[in-house]
């Protein structure tokens, strides 16, 4: 040994170094999309990790400076790819305090029914996923069937499932059909049980309990710190939920809990979803019973200006003429002003920054990605873990790669 | 909280050093110095009435008309009790972008500031990594700026082969 060191020009400290570096990623199993962590590894312990991010850039905040308003719906569905109609509505509803339109209360209804179905696919794709990385498989297959049923209920409403593209600015491009309605009741009426098994096969389980308990906790100070938002937040035991603190979209009109947890820790992230999947049932059937006493036939508000008109008016009427014309050819007028607008995501705060100078296109759009901002805080919070304890935090933070990278 | 409020404490702290109080629905927006950035949101964060703990987003805005004055970092803060958002601008010159890191202040600033320095080319003084977080390392320009257009769509000078369209005949007639 003494000999080698001698006639060999090693790097300082490699002979007596006892770690060694390991990647995790771009594509491994369990990352659950492309970005990359080195790792430094003790053994099985985790000295160090470095994060890599940016796989899937697709610099979004440059094509949005070259596309009309309306068209940057599309971007925003392949954010959080998980709950594409959160973003597609945090977008309109940016727009709509732009150009400061007051939205019925029944479109208001209908995006939340929207929005809380999307939060219920969300958390169910990550909790389920964290059964998957502990090794359990049978929840993950089970709640997809219901995920499934959820996205016929956005096929019904939109036309597609993932990348959903819902609604306009100013409210939906159609009203629900009966089909929506009633595979929406069908959907809460056995759901729940659903719900409840899922709970019962891993909640109380000694092995889920055993790998996630103490798995990558965070300190409230810590993740605050960080930035972080929505229910990793929560689970650390802050409050903080865009529905309560910057009420949007009508969400003060419903009666809801935000559950919080105590530790931080991947068990308390996993317990905070499945609450917020409660609450989000419990706002549902509130929706339901609110737009049962309103017009029906309400679902897009009064902006000529935005709104794009029936297409039959459009061949008969010589104002929807006027007003397709100049939205498509963009004569409007947009005001001038700076807008952040964030909704409650799947995954945390998804602000849109918007600066408009009065142009087609916007100036300047930054999407304040909660993925991204709190990421970062990786590194810490597996120091000193094990492999596997990174695997389940890394899955428990609902990373969704499109987020993070833009 | 009131926005008067916020404007008094900030006056008396910082007089004319902070300029430009706006409100842009629903948001507070107030402009200074560059060099007081570090000053002022140690300020925010730690008056204990003011409370500005969370850094919500962080980003750059690029100005090419305004010269002298080209690059804007902007600062968006909350006070989660009060729940209120305040936004701090701070202008800096293109050729000389250097601006304080508030990595140290709030941990959610160390990947924010790297973007902004990988899109808007913002040199954060003081930043422990200050390395491109999206965009490939080689690249040696800041893409978000305003003078570099989209690509062209249409364009035909890639290399196919690299887009593994090399042997597709409809391409055939494209190539050179």
């Amino acid at each position: 040994m003494q000999e080698s060191k001698n006639n060999i020009p090693l790097p300082e400290g490699t002979i007596n170094r006892k770690t060694y570096t390991m990647n995790l990623g771009p594509t491994h199993p369990a990352t659950h999309g492309v970005f990359q962590n080195i790792l430094e590894m003790d053994g099985e312990r985790i000295v160090n990790a470095v994060p890599t991010v940016g796989y899937i850039h697709r610099a979004f905040e440059k094509i949005a400076e070259h596309r009309p308003f309306y068209q940057i719906t599309t971007l925003t569905d392949r954010l959080n790819y998980c709950s594409s109609p959160i973003n597609n509505m945090g977008w309109h509803l940016t727009m709509e305090k732009l150009i400061q339109v007051e939205i019925p209360k029944r479109v208001e209804y209908m995006r939340v029914i929207v929005m809380e179905l999307s939060r219920i696919a969300d958390h169910l794709v990550c909790n389920s996923v964290i059964g998957v990385d502990t090794g359990a498989l049978t929840g993950f297959v089970y709640v997809f069937e219901f995920r499934e049923l959820i996205y016929e209920i956005f096929e019904e409403i939109c036309g597609s499932r993932l990348t959903t593209n819902m609604g306009r600015i100013g409210g939906f491009e159609r009203n629900f059909s009966d089909a929506a309605w009633n595979k929406l009741d069908n959907f809460i009426k056995i759901f729940p049980k659903a719900m409840r098994e899922f709970e019962t096969l891993l909640t109380r389980n000694k092995i889920f309990m055993d790998r996630t308990i103490d798995a990558g906790a965070i300190t409230a100070e810590r993740a605050i710190n960080y930035g972080f938002t929505g229910p990793n937040l929560r689970a650390t035991g802050v409050d903080y939920d865009v529905r309560t603190s910057f009420p949007y979209s009508g969400y003060e009109d419903f009666n809801f809990e935000i559950p919080v947890g105590k530790t931080g820790d991947t068990y308390d992230r996993y317990l905070v979803r499945n609450a917020e999947i409660w609450q989000s049932l419990s706002i549902i059937e509130q929706a339901l019973e609110k737009i049962a006493s309103l017009d029906p036939t309400i679902f897009h508000a009064d902006v000529p200006d935005f709104y794009l008109p029936e297409k039959a008016d459009v061949y008969t009427k010589m104002e929807a003429l006027i007003y397709h014309f100049k939205i498509v050819m963009g004569e409007t007028d947009i005001p001038k002003g700076e807008v952040y607008s964030a909704v409650e995501g799947g995954n945390g705060e998804l602000g849109f920054y918007l600066i408009s100078d009065g142009g087609r296109t916007p100036y300047r759009l930054h999407f304040r990605r909660p993925c991204f901002i709190y990421y970062q805080a990786f590194p810490e919070m597996v120091k000193g873990a094990m492999l596997s304890d990174a695997v389940v935090t890394m899955s428990s933070l609902n990373l969704i790669a499109g987020e993070l990278d833009g | 909280m009131t926005n008067e409020f916020i404007q008094e404490k900030l006056s008396k702290a910082f007089g004319e050093e902070i300029f430009d109080y706006v409100q842009h629905y629903d948001v507070f927006t107030f402009t200074a110095d560059k060099e007081l950035n570090l000053k002022i949101l140690t300020f925010l964060k730690e008056d204990a009435e003011l409370n500005f703990a969370f850094l919500n987003d962080l980003t750059a805005i690029h100005y090419p008309e305004n010269s002298g004055k080209e690059l804007a970092v902007v600062y968006l803060l909350q006070n989660m009790q009060e729940r209120k958002r305040i936004r701090l601008k701070v202008f800096t010159n293109i050729a000389k972008p250097d601006v304080y890191t508030a990595s140290a202040l709030f941990s959610t600033a160390n990947w924010l500031e790297r973007e902004a320095y990988d899109f808007y080319g913002v040199n954060f003084v003081g930043h422990p990594n200050l390395i491109r977080i999206m965009n490939v390392d080689e690249m040696d320009y800041f893409p978000m700026r305003k003078e570099y257009p989209l690509e062209d769509q249409s364009r035909i000078d890639k290399d196919d082969e690299m887009f593994g369209r090399k042997n597709m005949s409809i391409y055939a007639g494209e190539q050179k």
